[in-house]
């Protein structure tokens, strides 16, 4: 019964998603505000049916119903109940469902806030982050029931139906097939929910630029009204891509975190074009300029999340060979097909209101640099779109298919990456409006010149390798104009204000949330170029087969081989495989590492899981291989140095910090956002 | 003037980005191949970069721990995934590629750690190029059970 009532509430929403759309477009057309009230008041229920359609689904996968298709696909009766409740997201039906349900919490959440100001735009954004909801749903209850039963057909064949289909017997299995082991990590737990997150929070922005377009008030209101939107987005999305890749570097057993795979990049890609509207909204607030760029900059984000889903989803490129294709792509290619002309029409429509209220006159000024900046990550993303539909291409066109790995991105981006570093370096230093070379190297030179010392002094005492001084020399630009801009800003504040420095600095930073956060996120961005540096750059390996005692060694360190024990772990259905190595340091011990080999049995797949030891220098990183208890081989290892990649890690925690101060509701509003009254500004602080 | 100078910069920006995408693609390209289109043009792909997909036989894995070498043998499957669908989806496919024993196969060699999901009727994609000898020398090994599990899990790479 629980699964019908699930289907029946989803049901119920579809049709309720309808009657918002069309209520609120009734509604704006016959400028009604009680039908666009009631649509919203809809859009309210929404969140609280999907809600219960989730918790029916949660309560089947903790109850083990097998005779749901889902639940047999991704729970088994060993799996411990915290998997048992995340593996909701751990297929497709189920995260359909998540989407939907984080879709209408995020449109109610926007829903809720004070419309006085913006009511011309309300029934625009239901209509917009409605219909988005509508098409999801719509995949959940047309083509991916979470709730379907297995039955038996006649012909002996068993399938999931939303409906028992004649002469059909239904199925009972016994256990479920289980959780990808894969997928057993808290990495993946938190991995796609954040993921998800980010994509679901840019649908927001991306409704209220579509509702300033119809309603032809394209000043900078939708802007500011959904920065904090924006942020969090950019956030979430963020968080994503690094915990996807911490999960690979801790599960995948490889010693990579990245490896350019089409799911990847469909992540990645609105990652690039969100990152390059945050920045370009600000020269909209502040200048005037871009607003054409920045409606196209959010259309393509949100075309990039409902492609990223897409791909994420149905596995159609990542397989370009032979993957069976879901029966959701065809949906999907329409929809993301109709939405993009439709916007881009909307677009075209507007083109002339949507004209620059200044012009860009020096090459140097902050905002051409912008600009640039913007062009850079629209290259990169061009970069990474042609990677991902060039097999598709070259098909088409010779017939012949074609595909390009990682070095095809790594060689045509790194470039583009050196000069966005560069920009980084620079840009904080221009002035808006007009500089020249003279103003800029004046404000330049000091930190160039820290940046060459600190390069020449890597070069005599870490590395000689010329991508990676160069690379390093980005790094240290970047860092100290960052920091020579936090201390030139609190000693002038100090001067005037009577503070100590450190006072100074707190309160500079608070006065200044939005352009010292992006400071913080440069600075962490850069932390994590020195881990990516160090990875790709410095990683070395070795791999052998020990008797115990024996060693191996890599870059001064040594690995000696002590132990290995197997067991079962039966109420997890797990056998483990577990070595006891020592590392040294030259003579010194330094610590015991226990790589293991988890073989799952219901899934009958094995894991490798690392020793790792981390330090800021580097991680020693061991994978145990192989060991048959038979053999009087010995054991197999393979240890990888992995130099500096922690600095990736940590910097994603700085950046998370970056953000917050970025997004923080402030106080005491600077001049620049006088144009927003109090009562706005609160209300859509509660974002 | 003014407007010149940002359009030269843009075309400068756009010319090097194409150059960037067209050497880089040169480069980096990957033949994808079935198995029988690799005996078909057998000359004509010595030495370049291939990619090369197949259904793996379970009773051809040999892994030698000691040189970490692995050594199997891969059965054709179609390329076209109009062809696999109207055969009854890649799981099928692969069923029936591992149990003709017609099929072209392919010995594929490669040096590293034996990754987790080989087993029998995995789909196993590998890159690397074909050696005089007829064996297939691998640098990469992805593989993928689709019998198993829906999800896209990024394919577990193994680099050698």
């Amino acid at each position: 019964m629980l699964a019908e009532f699930g289907y029946g509430i989803l049901l119920v929403t579809f049709l309720l998603t309808l009657y918002c759309i069309s209520a609120a477009l009734l509604g704006a057309l016959n400028k009604s505000l009680a039908l666009v009230e009631s649509a919203r008041r809809a859009m309210f229920l929404t969140f609280p049916l999907l809600s219960l359609s989730a918790l029916a689904l949660v309560a089947l996968l903790l109850r083990g119903d097998f005779n749901v298709q889902f639940v047999y696909e991704v729970t088994s009766r060993s799996m411990p109940i915290y998997l048992k409740i995340t593996a909701w997201w751990g297929g497709q039906a189920g995260s359909l469902l998540f989407w939907s349900w984080l879709m209408s919490a995020f449109t109610a959440l926007a829903a809720m806030r004070r419309w006085d100001r913006d009511q011309e735009f309300l029934p625009w954004v239901l209509v917009v982050s409605g219909g988005t909801l509508a098409f999801f749903l719509a995949l959940n209850v047309f083509f991916e029931n979470p709730f379907a039963r297995l039955y038996r057909l006649p012909d002996g064949t068993i399938g999931g139906y939303t409906f028992q289909p004649a002469l059909s017997t239904p199925v009972y299995p016994s256990d479920g097939r289980g959780l990808n082991p894969l997928l057993r990590h808290p990495g993946m737990i938190i991995h796609p929910p954040m993921l998800y997150l980010g994509f679901v929070a840019f649908v927001i922005p991306y409704a209220f630029a579509i509702a300033a377009l119809v309603t032809g008030r394209t000043d900078d209101r939708w802007i500011r009204i959904t920065r904090r939107w924006s942020l969090w987005a950019w956030l979430f999305l963020s968080l994503g891509l690094v915990l996807g890749g911490r999960w690979a570097y801790d599960v995948l057993g490889w010693g990579g975190y990245w490896a350019w795979d089409p799911v990847e990049i469909a992540a990645f890609m609105p990652w690039l074009t969100g990152t390059a509207f945050l920045h370009s909204v600000m020269i909209q607030e502040k200048r005037g300029m871009l607003k054409q760029w920045n409606m196209v900059l959010i259309i393509l984000t949100y075309s990039l999340v409902i492609f990223g889903t897409f791909l994420t989803r149905s596995g159609v490129l990542s397989s370009v060979h032979s993957f069976a294709q879901s029966a959701i792509g065809p949906a999907f290619f329409v929809f993301i097909g109709v939405t993009f002309a439709l916007s881009v029409g909307l677009l075209i429509h507007r083109w002339g209101d949507l004209r620059a209220e200044a012009e860009m006159k020096s090459l140097l000024s902050r905002e051409a640099l912008f600009l640039l900046n913007n062009l850079l990550f629209i290259s990169i993303l061009i970069v990474c779109f042609w990677g991902v539909i060039f097999p598709l291409i070259s098909e088409l066109v010779t017939g012949q298919k074609v595909t390009v790995g990682p070095p095809f991105y790594e060689r045509a981006n790194a470039p583009l990456f050196a000069a966005l570093m560069l920009l980084m370096g620079v840009a904080p230093l221009s002035a808006w409006g007009h500089s020249t070379v003279q103003t800029l190297g004046r404000a330049l030179w000091k930190p160039a010149v820290g940046a060459l010392l600190i390069t020449l002094l890597l070069y005599f005492t870490y590395t000689r390798n010329a991508i990676a001084l160069i690379g390093f020399f980005l790094v240290a630009l970047v860092v100290l104009v960052a920091v020579y801009e936090f201390w030139r800003g609190a000693r002038a504040r100090q001067r005037a204000q009577q503070e100590n420095f450190f006072q100074a600095l707190i309160r500079l930073i608070a006065r200044n949330r939005r352009r010292y956060g992006g400071y913080i996120i440069h600075l962490s961005m850069m932390m994590m170029a020195i881990g990516i540096l160090g990875i790709e750059l410095f990683q070395t390996e070795t791999q052998g087969t020990l008797g115990v005692g024996e060693e191996l060694s890599l870059q001064g360190y040594r690995l000696v081989y002590r132990d290995v024990a197997r067991w079962d772990d039966l109420a997890g259905g797990v056998n483990h495989t577990r070595a006891v190595v020592e590392l040294y340091r030259g003579e010194r011990y330094l610590t015991t590492l226990a790589p293991r080999i988890d073989f799952y049995y219901d899934a009958q797949q094995n894991m490798t899981i690392p020793g790792v030891r981390s330090t800021l220098a580097d991680d020693v990183y061991v994978l145990l291989l192989y060991w048959e208890p038979v053999s009087a081989q010995g054991a197999t290892f393979k240890l990888y140095v992995n130099p500096l990649v922690n600095w990736l890690w940590l910097g994603s925690l700085v950046f998370l910090l970056g953000v917050i101060v970025a997004a923080w509701p402030e106080r005491d509003p600077e001049p620049a956002s006088v144009r927003v009254p109090r009562s706005a500004r609160q209300t859509s602080s509660a974002d | 003037m003014g407007r010149s100078k940002f359009l030269l910069g843009g075309l400068f920006i756009l010319a090097a980005v194409v150059y960037l995408i067209v050497s880089s693609t040169q480069q980096a390209a990957e033949y994808f191949m079935t198995v029988d289109e690799l005996y078909a043009q057998k000359d004509a792909v010595l030495g370049k970069n291939l990619r090369v997909s197949g259904a793996v036989i379970g009773d051809t894995i040999q892994y030698d721990p000691r040189t970490l070498t692995l050594t199997f043998q891969v059965a054709h499957v179609p390329g076209n995934n109009r062809e696999v669908e109207a055969m009854g989806g890649l799981a099928e496919v692969l069923k029936q590629a591992v149990n003709d024993p017609k099929r072209n196969r392919l010995i594929i060699v490669y040096v590293g750690p034996k990754p987790d999901l080989l087993r029998h009727e995995a789909q196993a994609i590998v890159t690397g190029r074909l050696g005089e000898d007829g064996v297939f020398y691998a640098e990469e090994l992805l593989l993928k059970c689709p019998t198993k599990y829906e999800e896209a899990v990024p394919a577990q790479a193994s680099e050698s």
